[in-house]
């Protein structure tokens, strides 16, 4: 069971992972040493309320949600016994201060919402990059602020007790809104409306849409425009696309549509890393300095000339070194209006 | 008065004198809380002859005279309590010589921090100075005078602690050379290895003499500068987090803030850290010294590195940084005063928790900043309100919370920085009274008519 499709429910079944015959969840996680057994019996002790070393360790990278093929739902199941369990995974400021982030305080902006919308969430960047003629049948449908903002980062902080708190909220204040469908232009708001919002037992009265397969059906529509980009492109995978990991495929296809070469690299798809600015603010330098400069020269190795990413604190996180470097960050929708002959930003060579 | 107003138009030209009362009105006050006083001249003097000339006038006639910079402080140091007067120092903003290989400067009295910055900017790319964050109109004399404080001044200390050199038109008008310079071509030295009698000047808020030419250290500037955020949920550990930074000895400056509004800032105080090299490793190699020299509060959770978006980076890293003056706004009506003692690290705990409840107990809003000076030897902790001048009742309300941070720090053991006058006797009250004694032999040797922005330092 996975996102916007059969009923998402955060279930945790002890028994299928008593037969696992993988483990992948922890034998697979870039950040805890285990083998198979370990990785099975750590995940019933977390199961069984017992202490487990992986709910000290791990680092909230999400990755064992798409690791798990069996249905059971490892990072929820270590995030909510963290949480019943007072366990913080960052520092108390940084927690409060993303609470206090996420706070709603009347400076919201809604565009001109008809049937369909696009959220920024509330990342008012997207404003920057969201135009031209792939948004041109929605925007300025658009709507941001921390009114629309789904608050998933908060199980990065073991807290699920504000998303619960807040999300019904959000809900209303979209419904509220008129739409049927909203356009999600990040992983997270649409892991939240797609399954976790069902999953807490919330109704989502529209539909939600993740961004790149509007992309994908916009760059259809278009592709009379396109012109192939012939460019070697990395792509930086979020933790938050673990969320809603079927909307990874999009990736390749989109890239494929516009003519960009996808490279080879070691940390991709399943095996992404993260980008590290989460893991700085949480544990400090080290673990961080490490993914980041693992991931940089894996991109700087595949003879990308482009990096595209999909979540804007990725992209704040590795951009400067990437162009030091010589590779050029970007985001996806600016990638896409390159391949329609619309300048993004800045010169294309 | 109308003979002075004819020999100042002698002395430095009628289009530099002015008795008109918009003038009057404007050169009588300042964006503090001080009430104003109108003086009876305003003179913009061009040269340290023509300074000189003014000060034998006013010596001459007992006539007071204020030296005046942008007039910035806040705490109503430029405002001409007893009339006279206003000697506004701003025709005299050449940039004299630049030493690049012993790294210093001469600056006429009434140069701009923005526009010496502008000079080494164009001029002297691998030079910079420890440069304030007040506007950017604001004077280096007047500055160093008031014991400012800048971007350098975690390494180096207090800006004046900076100056190499000092010419002073004395109260009778003499001029007199400070340091190297009263021997030597070159200003290398304010004092040592001389008596050090720039102390005759600096921190006397212009009451012993007329600053006309400063020498003031240069420092090299790294290519590059960056800034880190480390946030605690409580003042108490911000003693500790500023000892263990300024033991790496790998950062520029190192700011403390903390305030309610907007929502990202609230709960939190935050240790501003800026980091400067001129390589990628050498940046990378001083922050994740820093990192570590943390360690221990990031695994007991007690504190973190911050993201630090791009837009507030920028904010962060300009030169002056311009948030003081946008908080200087919040509540519209644009009143912004702090009381900013200095006082030690260690009390920082005592201070932020006397503002959050001066902050309630008068309603108002706050926003707490502190400034490393040397190694952790001290910080200068601002008591900032903001305030809306149409606000008569408001302003009062800042006024008694600003009197009672003013006591608290003394009882603390702070000392005020840029006293306001009642604070200065405040000061003089609480001093050693062989100080005080001294001081007045000082303040009575210089002005001995007491001619020299009267009001200020007046011991009794
Ligand atoms: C938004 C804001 C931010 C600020 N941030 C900082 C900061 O980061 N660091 C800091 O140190 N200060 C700061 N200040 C305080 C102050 O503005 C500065 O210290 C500034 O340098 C004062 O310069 P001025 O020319 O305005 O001084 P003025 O107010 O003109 O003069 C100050 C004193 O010096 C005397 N004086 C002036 N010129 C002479 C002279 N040539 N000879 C003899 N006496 C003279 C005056 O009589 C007066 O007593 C800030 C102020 C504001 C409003
Ligand atoms: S969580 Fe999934 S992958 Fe991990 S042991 Fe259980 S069934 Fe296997
Ligand atoms: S969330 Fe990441 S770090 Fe944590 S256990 Fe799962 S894979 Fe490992």
């Amino acid at each position: 069971m996975s996102e916007a499709g059969s009923m998402f429910t955060l279930q945790f079944d002890e028994a299928i992972c008593a037969s696992c015959p993988s483990g992948a969840c922890l034998v697979k996680c870039q950040y805890l040493e285990a083998d198979r057994e370990q990785a099975k019996r750590e995940m019933l002790k977390i199961f069984r309320g017992e202490d487990s070393r992986v709910l000290q360790e791990c680092v909230t990278c999400y990755a064992c949600e798409e690791y798990c093929k069996r249905g059971n739902h490892p990072f929820y199941l270590i995030t909510q016994r963290r949480e019943e369990k007072g366990i913080l995974t960052a520092p108390r400021a940084i927690t409060r201060q993303w609470i206090n982030i996420g706070e709603p305080r009347g400076k919201y902006e809604v565009g001109e919402i008809k049937e369909r919308a696009l959220s920024f969430g509330f990342m008012p960047q997207f404003k920057d990059i969201v135009k031209g003629k792939l948004f041109e049948d929605v925007m300025p449908g658009y709507f941001f602020g921390q009114e629309y903002f789904c608050n998933v980062v908060y199980i990065h902080f073991a807290n699920t007790a504000v998303i619960k708190e807040r999300l019904p909220r959000v809900i209303r204040n979209i419904q509220e809104l008129g739409v049927k469908e909203v356009v999600f232009m990040h992983d997270e708001c649409y892991a939240a409306f797609s399954s976790l919002a069902p999953a807490f037992g919330m109704e989502v009265p529209f539909k939600p849409i993740h961004y790149f397969e509007y992309l994908y059906q916009r760059l259809e529509g278009l592709r009379g425009d396109i012109r192939p980009l012939h460019i070697r492109v990395a792509y930086q995978r979020p933790c938050s696309n673990r969320l809603c990991p079927r909307t990874h495929r999009w990736v390749p296809k989109i890239l494929d549509l516009i003519g960009a070469e996808l490279v080879t690299r070691t940390y991709q798809d399943e095996n992404a890393l993260c980008c590290g600015s989460i893991f700085r603010a949480m544990y400090g330098y080290d673990l961080a300095a490490d993914v980041q400069a693992r991931n940089i020269e894996d991109i700087v190795k595949s003879g990308a000339e482009y990096c595209v990413f999909n979540c804007h604190g990725c992209q704040n996180a590795l951009s400067d070194r990437l162009a030091r470097k010589g590779v050029r960050p970007i985001h996806m929708v600016e990638l896409c209006r390159m391949a329609i002959g619309e300048n993004p930003g800045f010169e294309v060579p | 008065m109308e003979d002075i107003k004819r020999r100042l138009c002698d002395i430095v030209g009628e289009r530099f004198v002015s008795d008109r009362a918009e003038e009057l009105f404007f050169y009588g006050r300042d964006p503090g809380l001080m009430p104003p006083h109108s003086p009876d001249f305003v003179a913009l003097p061009g040269t340290v002859e023509e300074v000189r000339e003014i000060v034998k006038l006013a010596f001459r006639e007992g006539v007071p005279v204020v030296p005046m910079g942008a007039g910035m402080t806040l705490t109503g140091l430029c405002i001409p309590r007893k009339g006279g007067i206003v000697l506004d120092m701003k025709r005299m903003n050449r940039i004299l010589e630049v030493n690049d290989r012993a790294r210093y400067t001469i600056v006429e009295g009434g140069t701009p921090t923005g526009a010496l910055k502008a000079y080494l900017d164009a001029h002297h790319p691998r030079l910079r100075f420890s440069i304030p964050d007040s506007p950017a109109a604001t004077t280096i004399a007047a500055n160093v005078m008031i014991h400012g404080q800048g971007r350098l001044t975690q390494q180096y200390g207090f800006n004046s602690d900076m100056v190499t050199g000092l010419e002073v038109v004395l109260p009778t008008g003499d001029v007199a050379r400070i340091g190297s310079c009263s021997l030597s071509p070159d200003w290398f030295s304010k004092g040592a290895p001389l008596p050090d009698l720039s102390g005759l000047f600096l921190g006397w808020l212009g009451t012993t003499g007329v600053i006309t030419k400063v020498g003031l250290k240069l420092y090299p500037r790294k290519k590059m500068r960056e800034v880190e955020i480390f946030i605690t949920d409580s003042p108490d550990f911000i003693p500790d987090i500023i000892y263990e930074i300024t033991h790496t000895e790998m950062t520029e400056d190192i700011n403390i803030f903390a305030q309610p509004l907007p929502l990202i800032f609230k709960d939190n105080h935050h240790v501003v850290v800026y980091f400067t090299g001129d390589t990628d490793e050498e940046l990378e190699f001083k922050k994740k010294s820093v990192f570590h020299a943390l360690d221990r509060f990031i695994k007991n959770k007690d504190g973190g590195f911050m993201t630090v978006g791009p837009g507030m980076k920028q904010s962060l890293l300009d030169m002056p940084q311009r948030s003081a003056s946008t908080f200087a706004d919040v509540t519209k009506g644009g009143g912004f005063e702090y009381s900013g003692p200095i006082i030690l690290v260690e009390k920082y705990p005592q201070c932020s928790r006397k503002l959050d409840e001066l902050a309630e107990k008068y309603d108002l809003k706050y926003h707490a900043t502190a400034r490393i000076i040397g190694r952790g030897h001290a910080m200068m902790f601002a008591f900032s309100f903001t305030f809306n001048r149409a606000d008569e009742d408001m302003m009062d309300r800042v006024r008694a919370a600003l009197r009672e941070a003013s006591e608290f720090a003394l009882s603390a053991g702070g000392v005020f920085w840029k006293p306001t006058v009642d604070e200065q006797r405040r000061l003089l009250q609480a001093m050693d009274p062989v100080t005080r004694r001294l001081m007045q032999m000082i303040k009575r040797n210089l002005d001995p008519s007491g001619i020299m922005n009267p009001g200020n330092w007046e011991v009794p």
